[in-house]
């Protein structure tokens, strides 16, 4: 009988739309045993939201002063110890699932699954590497406790309407002090979330400046989408970090992405391969970019954006 | 800050285009060209800076795998690193292998801190910082991008999905490097003779007394699925057209 715990993330108002993706995930695995821990100072909204997810049956609330931000090396000691009752503990690879989960697996003693792409069965997944050039097959001891991360961009979300049990955890974990929270910037803004946006305008080192991604915010701001960018964009300064897309940015899954002068160098690609569509606007026609998208149109985005803009209005 | 420890791993060129085996047992390798993997060039950059602004701080780097790493580990030493081990072995060290061999290396040399990539862009596992920080109990800071050092303790900077986080931990801790940390320095020739007379002591996992289990076997190895080749469209009005036909805006 396996039993799945998957590690919600949240920021103690809503619950992140990864975990919904984690549930379908491990839907794969066990239907039935799906258990969401939530760790937190005060998890009572985000446990409702968690409960609504179909397919699980109990949301586990740890709620402690400690856990107010989600630092690893005091969340994993206390999610070791929850795991004792799991087959399998899942996380998102979001940067939080992504920090914390391996510190987790290596208090367990076990080996954890980066980016889990498929289930072929409770031991057996895939996952990519060399950014996403080589699909590996791997399979686990069923003997160990299995973790892993789930790589959100190939999994849909759990519908809602479910009516998961919830209840409160204490641990008896013992928790460091080495590791104190400072402080957060975060570029909040009005629009989609990249990661889970329907519609993503990406910018790349083309653009030449901050202030040239106007033009980028203008156009996604019309059609409702995110707005992202290259890393040669955000090293340069003309998009901030979080927006970076790709290998070592965000893995994303949109409906539409539209890159536009950015060249598609492999490390790019890699986070925009479960893309429906991809348009790329880019004036080299001969630009890596035109051999993955749908659609491509070779020209100048200094004009071609503003004019894009401008036919849609209609 | 005494010393401060760099892992390193030796991985294909991140300029190489990877192809699967015909038989999908592996990529190839045959050939290939192998560098010093992107994010540890950058730890091992911080490093280095941060002794360039402090006294007597010495920069150790290491690696574990085969007989030819110690090209990597030349490279680390004509950067700038003092002194390198190489953790010589031929089998595939998984994530977790390694945070033990890097552990046991800790406990011998007893660094304040401790630098890695925040991925090696191979296996992409993204695990062995974290995995080392818990073995050893002490602190993690991921994805840095700005690390400031002060007595005992550090304050980093770290990207994640909603921007940038900022923690101080206590020392010695472990720091894995994200892109925009810093730009590693180009190794100038002189740097690299120099390097030739630098110690690179080469050990094993029996002396470190940790053994290289199997402990996610890797049964195939495929290329991706490949996109189908799109249209050009000439002009705006006919992406306009073509996207509103796949009802897409
Ligand atoms: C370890 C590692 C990790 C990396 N991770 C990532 C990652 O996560 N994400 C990422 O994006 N990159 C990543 N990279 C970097 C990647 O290799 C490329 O350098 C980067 O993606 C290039 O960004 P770009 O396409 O914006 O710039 P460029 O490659 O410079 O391309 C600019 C493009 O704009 C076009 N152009 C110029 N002017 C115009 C104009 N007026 N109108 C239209 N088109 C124009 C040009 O034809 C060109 O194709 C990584 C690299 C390494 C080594």
């Amino acid at each position: 009988m396996h039993k799945v715990l998957i590690v919600g993330e949240h920021d103690g108002k809503t619950l992140n739309p990864a975990t919904a993706k984690c549930v379908t995930c491990a839907r794969g695995i066990a239907d039935g045993e799906i258990a969401i821990v939530l760790l937190g100072a005060d998890t009572a909204a985000v446990a409702a939201q968690a409960a609504a997810l179909a397919g699980v049956k109990s949301v586990l609330r740890v709620d402690r002063p400690e856990n107010e931000h989600p630092l690893a090396a005091i969340f994993a000691p206390q999610l070791a110890a929850l795991a004792a009752d799991y087959t399998h503990v899942f996380g998102p690879s979001t940067s939080f699932g992504k920090d914390l989960m391996p510190r987790v697996a290596a208090l367990l003693g076990v080996p954890q699954v980066s980016d889990l792409m498929t289930v072929e069965g409770p031991y057996r997944f895939k996952r990519p590497t060399y950014a996403g050039n080589a699909i590996v097959t791997v399979e686990a001891d069923p003997a160990r406790k299995l973790l892993a991360t789930v790589r959100v961009a190939s999994f849909q979300a759990a519908a809602g309407g479910g009516t998961a049990a919830i209840e409160s955890k204490s641990t008896a974990a013992v928790l460091p002090s080495h590791t104190r929270y400072v402080g957060a910037r975060s570029g909040s803004t009005d629009r989609p979330d990249l990661q889970t946006a329907k519609r993503v305008v990406s910018g790349g080192r083309a653009l030449g400046s901050a202030d040239n991604f106007k033009l980028l915010f203008s156009l996604a701001d019309k059609i409702g989408a995110a707005v992202g960018a290259s890393r040669a964009a955000v090293d340069a300064g003309y998009a901030p970090n979080e927006m970076q897309v790709g290998q070592t940015g965000k893995i994303i899954s949109p409906d539409i992405y539209i890159a536009i002068g950015i060249s598609g160098a492999i490390q790019h690609l890699t986070g925009i391969k479960d893309a429906r569509t991809i348009v790329a606007i880019n004036k080299d026609g001969e630009a890596p970019i035109f051999e993955v998208a749908d659609v491509g149109l070779v020209g100048d985005l200094f004009q071609i954006v503003p004019e894009l803009e401008r036919l849609i209005g209609g | 800050m005494q010393k401060i420890m760099v892992c390193i791993k030796r991985v294909v060129d991140y300029n190489v285009r990877i192809r699967v085996k015909p038989d999908g047992s592996g990529v190839m390798l045959d050939g290939v060209k192998m560098s010093v993997n992107p994010f540890d060039e950058i730890a091992l950059e911080e490093a280095l800076r941060i002794k360039e602004r402090g006294t007597n701080i010495e920069v150790l780097a290491v690696s574990i795998g085969v007989a030819d790493t110690q090209q990597q580990l030349r490279t680390a030493l004509a950067m700038g690193a003092d002194r390198a081990i190489l953790v010589q072995t031929d089998a595939a060290v998984e994530p977790l292998t390694a945070a033990q061999i890097f552990l046991a290396l800790a406990k011998k040399e007893s660094p304040d801190l401790i630098f890695l990539g925040k991925q090696a862009i191979d296996d992409d596992a993204n695990q062995t910082g974290q995995m080392l920080a818990a073995i050893w109990q002490r602190p993690q800071a991921t994805y840095a991008s700005k690390v400031e050092i002060s007595g005992e303790k550090a304050s980093v900077t770290r990207e994640v999905d909603a921007g940038l986080e900022t923690i101080e931990i206590d020392l010695p801790a472990v720091v894995t490097v994200d892109l925009r940390l810093n730009e590693p320095r180009y190794v100038k020739l002189p740097d690299i003779m120099k390097a030739k007379k630098k110690p690179l002591d080469v050990t094993s996992l029996d002396a470190l007394g940790v053994s290289a289990g199997v402990l996610l076997r890797t049964v195939k190895t495929e290329p991706p699925a490949q996109r189908q080749k799109g249209v050009m469209v000439k002009d705006v009005a006919e992406l306009v057209d073509v996207l509103k036909k796949k009802g897409l805006i």
